[in-house]
């Protein structure tokens, strides 16, 4: 094996924070930036910096597959768009060895003006194969896509789901002895994403490095032996996917010790949800309308805080995030004492199971100041007689109604 | 042989490779492609555009600047004299306007796939090259009709064009680095070229410039050699001389400096965008 495809040695990538956010970055605001800052120092614009990696390594030999696995934030993307020269390190260094082929979120860098035709060539020549290259394949990528009929219609005109397919056919098709996917396979339907997932194992059994982001856990599992756990932008754990995949969990949900032993800040007292068929409790039936309700214990008083509550499934997706802080920004003070965090969803529409609850609270100017995965998880139930239990597989459960007719007008044509 | 690629924190002062355009030659040919397509798949009467524009702008010159102002035209009817100089003039003004978009426009590459940046301006510079060869087509027309002949000097085009698209080429890299930061850019550079057009000998020979400090500080603006010189090569006005030497040397500088600048810049592209 001797030198590894990629080599991530002591990469840390800093984001000053603000400037990206502004959609219209003037000279005048950079200006007042200036001379604000000058007045400040060095403490504000600490508060501006994010670290999105600090201090990572880590060694991919050539023909492994190791999947990047962590919260949304964790780095992961930014990881990945480094490995994939689109930006550059803050510090340290990213070697890559052989021809890289990324295909980095959704959305692809098609020109909506032109054919699907004229955006594989595009595309083909910006992944950097030679037009006889993309000649040779191209009836080969159309096919992979399924998009034979629609491939002289400009493409605006395609679904973000076609957009998507004919990406990846690109990409997979590019030969890249390296190959960079994130999170590219939650888009498509089922069938598509069986064949991305052939397709990339077959990719992984060429002998070729795939490096992949996914928080579908069930892909990771089946695409890669080996993960690296990010966590707040730092590597936590490199092993086999099965052992790093129990620390992420553990993470998500950690034990309750740990949410205990800190008895200065705010404590989270207790927690319930209230539903119609379910009554008050810690279970609620799927599809229910029901209310949340979290007391925390304040120790002392607390400005200009949200609270925000995401749920997890067990398989570590999240499911469902919102927040106390309006559509208009508002933040709210917390006196010393008992706070109370209500959620009111008018329905719940997940699949049954057991689900991890995570609050924080968050203050403006400083970020997340607590946290809690809240203990007991959430248990949701169902009604469903049994037979019907290929429904609950999934993510959500919503009251579809399918048929199969038969003796629809028309004879049957050849099958091909 | 395996093709390494080392990524490491941004280089202060990295260094610009003419090969680049060469390595890339392919892409660069799909980019000027696409960004040829999609200007005139769009527009309704197309190509016609390209015929009306200069014509209409002759004409109100013509009366206006030839017929009113009695503009001074070095000999050669004035409708010829404003096309020659409109004919460099406009390629500039289009090529500046698009290109220093080029990034802002292109963010959804930028973000995404990884290749070397500056293939983005250097296939927008070519986008205008259409609405150029159109003109060119009106003027031909036209030299005749005004009993203006043709001249040898007219086998010179090829070099007088690459060396506009240098120019606007030098300008645009500057303008499309900094369109990436201060958005500003999309404000400024019209009213820059608006301005730019009357500092120029389009409208006017460059003769009329007093010698001394001004002609001096005048012949700063590269189009200056470059309008002078296609107008003596199209229509045989005096050869432009001095002009020439300072357009290249600006030029030059400016080109040099821009991609510095460009390259140094481009390394934040992405988190900036």
């Amino acid at each position: 094996m001797g030198t590894p495809a990629i080599e991530v040695q002591a990469v840390s990538k800093r984001y000053v924070l603000g400037r990206e956010a502004h959609r219209s970055w003037t000279f005048r605001d950079d200006l007042v930036a200036r001379l604000t800052g000058w007045k400040k120092g060095a403490e504000a614009r600490a508060r501006r910096e994010l670290w999105a990696l600090e201090d990572v390594s880590f060694d991919v030999a050539p023909g492994e597959a190791i999947a990047l696995i962590g919260r949304n934030g964790a780095g992961k993307s930014t990881a990945l768009k480094i490995m994939s020269r689109i930006t550059h390190p803050t510090s340290g260094r990213v070697i890559v060895r052989g021809r890289v082929g990324s295909l980095l979120e959704v959305g692809t860098g098609f020109h909506p003006e032109l054919t699907g035709r004229e955006n594989v060539f595009m595309n083909g020549a910006i992944l950097g194969m030679s037009r006889a290259e993309i000649v040779s394949k191209f009836d080969e990528i159309v096919a992979f896509s399924g998009l034979e009929r629609f491939i002289d219609t400009p493409v605006k005109r395609y679904s973000s789901g076609m957009q998507m397919r004919l990406a990846f056919s690109v990409a997979a098709h590019l030969d890249p002895e390296v190959m960079l996917v994130d999170e590219v396979l939650a888009v498509g339907d089922q069938e598509f994403q069986n064949k991305c997932f052939g397709r990339m194992s077959e990719i992984g059994r060429e002998g070729r490095t795939v490096v992949f982001i996914s928080h579908n856990m069930g892909a990771v599992k089946r695409l890669c032996s080996r993960s690296v756990l990010l966590n707040g932008g730092r590597v936590i754990a490199d092993g086999p996917t099965p052992e790093v995949m129990q620390t992420y969990f553990d993470l998500i949900v950690p034990n309750e010790e740990a949410t205990l032993a800190d008895t200065s800040g705010p404590r989270l007292v207790s927690w319930s949800v209230d539903s119609p068929d379910a009554g008050t409790g810690h279970a609620v039936m799927s599809g229910d309308k029901c209310s949340f309700s979290f007391v925390a214990n304040i120790p002392r008083e607390l400005r200009h805080v949200h609270a925000k509550l995401e749920l997890y499934s067990s398989d570590g997706i999240l499911a469902m995030a919102t927040s106390s802080m309006g559509p208009d920004g508002s933040f709210t003070d917390l006196r010393e004492g008992r706070a109370e965090v209500i959620v009111d969803l008018p329905s719940l529409p997940v699949t049954p199971g057991l689900y991890q609850l995570h609050l924080s609270l968050i203050q403006r100017g400083e970020g997340t100041i607590e946290s809690w995965h809240v203990q007991p998880g959430l248990r949701v139930l169902d009604d469903r007689p049994i037979e019907e239990d290929f429904r609950n597989v999934g993510l959500l459960n919503l009251d579809a109604r399918t048929t199969l007719r038969s003796g629809i007008d028309g004879p049957a044509e050849p099958s091909a | 042989m395996t093709q390494v690629t080392v990524m490491e924190a941004p280089q202060r002062w990295p260094r610009p490779r003419p090969s680049t355009f060469w390595r890339h030659r392919e892409l660069l040919g799909f980019l000027i492609q696409r960004n040829i397509k999609v200007r005139y798949r769009q527009t309704f009467v197309g190509v016609a555009w390209s015929i009306l524009q200069p014509l209409t702008i002759m004409i109100v010159f013509t009366i206006v600047f030839g017929r009113v102002a009695k503009i001074p035209s070095d000999g050669i009817p004035y409708p010829v004299f404003v096309l020659a100089g409109l004919l460099p003039w406009s390629y500039f003004a289009n090529s500046v306007t698009l290109t220093s978009q080029s990034m802002l426009g292109n963010a959804s590459l930028i973000t995404k796939v990884y290749f070397p940046r500056i293939l983005l301006p250097a296939s927008t510079v070519l986008t205008p090259l259409v609405d150029f060869a159109v003109s060119l087509l009106l003027l031909f027309v036209l030299l005749p009709v005004y009993g203006v002949g043709f001249h040898l000097t007219i086998l010179l085009l090829p070099v007088l064009f690459l060396a506009l698209v240098l120019t606007a080429f030098s300008i645009s890299v500057w303008l499309a680095a900094i369109n990436v930061r201060y958005r500003d850019v999309g404000f400024v550079v019209p009213v820059l070229l608006q301005l730019w057009l009357f500092l120029t000998p389009v409208i006017y020979p460059g003769r009329l410039v007093p010698d001394g400090t001004l002609r001096v500080v005048y012949s700063l603006n590269p189009m200056v050699g470059i309008v002078e010189l296609f107008r003596w090569a199209l229509a045989g006005g005096p050869a432009p001389g001095a002009f020439l030497l300072s357009s290249g040397i600006v030029v030059l500088a400016l080109l040099s400096t821009g991609w510095v600048y460009f390259l140094r810049t481009e390394q934040t592209f992405a988190d900036v965008i």
